[in-house]
């Protein structure tokens, strides 16, 4: 119990924490105008990919992070085009994203590096740790927010950016206006077209900052699958918070524990493959809560 | 008009196999020397000699029965993509009653397979339960359960089931009573007939029956279905249930003819080519043989490059994610469908 007490763990809770937040905000950014971005997960992997590689061969982490952010945009700009151009199903179109993007990875890997696992072999470039002068020295306190990868407290920011964006600024409500009525919406001479466009594209910036930090933050290499499931847990995260991106964060950090938590276990000789199923069930159950509370709401209206 | 469809439908086939093949040889371009060779040998691989020949067969088994699994529920509209782990999970079970079942011959392989597709309906049932009962997205849960089944798997095998003789990540070896025959002595996997006899009975079921018609029916229109009298949750519990049975029927089968003991140690992938297999069945379980032995080709060629060139073949992945964008791209090709239907109807005016 000592453990969950000590700074370290909540240290590593928001570290494990920052590619999932980072997923929950594309979650949402794509959610909001109705169009679930199921591709979160490659769209990471494929970031992640391009930015260590990138970085590795430019020594450069921060042209890693672009082309990292770039390459996720891209596959973000090819989902918008087949679901909204050719009709293609959404879900399907996420799914095809996925496996496209495991399967890129891998053949690019083996073909820059001749190794299918991990470019460990590459001179990697990471992205540097900040210290916060004065938040540092505080204890406790210091040692849990103090000295975290930069892309940690961009994440940190870009939840209050996106609950603005999407709460208070026009554009944030012309997209939630597309998502929860579309009809209306275009009745006041909103381009339904372009907003799902746009927060489909959005969506992969975030994933794109979510895998160029599982690359160049949270590990220093490019593994295959690395982001093993994360882009599944961060949807799943956004449907507890709805379009809330504070509600939405407090999913992240919620499973960032169960991830932690995992960690902290293994420490304590319980076998890694019942502690790495922590989060995947957690999701199970969070989800089953969320609906039985939407159902239960849901009748409720009816009742009325 | 409906031949002018199925031949538009063939064009949109063709179109899309033509241009995954173009950037597959894009991609070899820059990946290796002998692009043409590589590529040659991608295209005709498999039928180079009876031993490449077989293997494609083989690797056609598992895909076949994933591929009905997910036309089942695709059929229905129910995104549960949970085939993997269902076959993970019951390739499990076949090992349990390959190891613990009394060695009676015949009777034993039959629980074998059973069993396997027990473990796969159950597998099933959670999600199938949970979005029945509380409308929890199937999606997201059928994804957790792929990563569950997974690590819980593994879990048991290393820790249980390990053969610590065998040299490897293995459990104990199969009793030869639990044996799924092989024949020729390339080892054809005799699952490839219960896999065609199960695609047939499945198709007779979606286009022939009551129950069938219900399934296509709550995939074509929810509302319309619900109202016109069909329990459509329960018809959606219900394919849940019964693609996971054909899932796992598809992890004893491998075990139980190609392996014979439990050997996987990371997913084998079968389950998420399965998406592809129906999908480009247009979920229709009658086309999920020629479909499936379409991807086993792919495949098995790309695996014989990869081989023989060293390219990777994951190239495979890649050219089959792009005929999926494709080929469900409702909107190619649709002026010629609707120039076909207006100049059909005019002619009946």
């Amino acid at each position: 119990m000592s453990d969950f007490l000590n700074p370290q763990f909540w240290y590593s809770v928001i570290r494990v924490s920052t590619p999932l937040l980072f997923g929950v905000m594309a979650a949402i950014l794509s959610s909001i105008t109705g169009t679930i971005n199921i591709g979160i997960e490659g769209m990471m992997l494929m970031s992640a990919f391009w930015g260590t590689i990138i970085a590795s061969l430019a020594q450069n982490p921060w042209l890693g992070l672009l082309a990292g952010i770039a390459s996720s945009t891209m596959m973000a700009v090819i989902l918008a085009y087949f679901h909204l151009k050719l009709k293609t199903d959404l879900v399907i179109g996420g799914v095809a994203l996925n496996l496209l993007s495991s399967g890129l990875t891998v053949f690019l890997l083996y073909l820059i590096t001749g190794d299918k696992g991990s470019s460990a072999s590459l001179k990697s470039a990471v992205i540097p740790r900040l210290d916060i002068p004065f938040l540092k020295d505080l204890p406790f306190v210091g040692r849990v927010l103090s000295g975290h990868n930069v892309l940690t407290y961009i994440a940190i920011i870009s939840v209050f950016v996106v609950h603005y964006l999407v709460k208070k600024t026009p554009l944030g409500i012309r997209m939630r206006a597309v998502g929860e009525n579309p009809g209306a919406a275009v009745s006041v001479g909103i381009s339904v077209y372009r907003m799902k466009f746009l927060s489909l594209i959005l969506s992969g910036i975030f994933a794109g900052f979510g895998g160029a930090f599982l690359s160049m933050g949270y590990v220093s290499w490019f593994a295959r699958d690395m982001t093993s499931g994360r882009g599944f847990i961060a949807i799943a995260a956004q449907a507890l918070g709805g379009s809330s991106a504070l509600f939405g964060a407090f999913g992240a950090i919620l499973f960032g524990i169960a991830e932690a938590s995992g960690i902290t276990l293994q420490s304590l000789r319980i076998p890694s493959e019942i502690t790495n199923m922590l989060p995947f069930i957690l999701t199970l159950i969070v989800l089953v809560i969320y609906a039985r509370s939407r159902v239960r709401s849901h009748s409720r209206i009816q009742e009325q | 008009m409906k031949r002018t469809l199925a031949i538009l439908e063939l064009v949109r086939f063709v179109i899309t196999v033509g241009i995954a093949l173009l950037i597959g040889y894009l991609f070899l371009l820059f990946s290796t020397d002998e692009p043409t060779e590589a590529f040659k040998l991608f295209l005709t691989g498999p039928l180079t000699t009876q031993r490449r020949f077989v293997e494609f067969l083989n690797n056609s088994v598992p895909l076949m029965m994933t591929g009905i699994a997910l036309s089942l529920v695709f059929q229905a509209k129910i995104f549960n993509i949970g085939a993997e782990g269902q076959l993970f999970f019951s390739a499990f079970g076949a090992m349990i009653f390959a190891l613990y079942f009394p060695q009676t011959p015949w009777l034993h392989i039959l629980v074998v397979l059973f069993g396997a597709a027990l473990f796969g309906a159950l597998w099933a049932f959670v999600p199938a339960f949970l979005k029945t009962k509380w409308k929890a997205s199937e999606l997201v849960s059928s994804l957790m359960m792929n990563y569950i089944s997974y690590f819980f798997v593994l879990f048991l095998v290393n820790n249980f089931f390990r053969d610590k003789t065998a040299g490897a990540l293995v459990s104990y070896r199969f009793p030869q009573s639990a044996w799924l025959s092989t024949l020729t002595r390339f080892r054809l996997n005799s699952g490839i007939f219960i896999s065609i006899a199960l695609a047939i009975a499945i198709g007779l079921i979606v286009y022939r029956t009551k129950w069938g018609y219900q399934i296509r029916a709550t995939g074509a229109n929810k509302k319309f279905s619900l109202y016109s009298g069909i329990k459509t949750s329960m018809v959606g519990f219900w394919v849940q249930l019964l693609s996971g049975a054909v899932a796992g029927l598809a992890g004893g089968i491998e075990l139980a003819a190609m392996y014979r003991r439990f050997v996987w140690q990371s997913l084998p992938g079968y389950g998420f080519d399965g998406i592809i297999v129906a999908i480009l069945a247009r979920n229709n379980p009658f086309l999920v043989i020629p479909s499936a032995l379409f991807i086993a080709y792919l495949r098995i060629g790309a695996n014989i490059m990869g081989r023989t060139t060293g390219v990777a073949p994951e190239i495979v992945v890649v050219l089959q994610s792009l005929m999926i964008l494709l080929i469900t791209a409702e909107a190619l090709l649709e002026r010629f469908k609707q120039r076909a239907i207006t100049k059909e109807a005019m002619k009946n005016e």
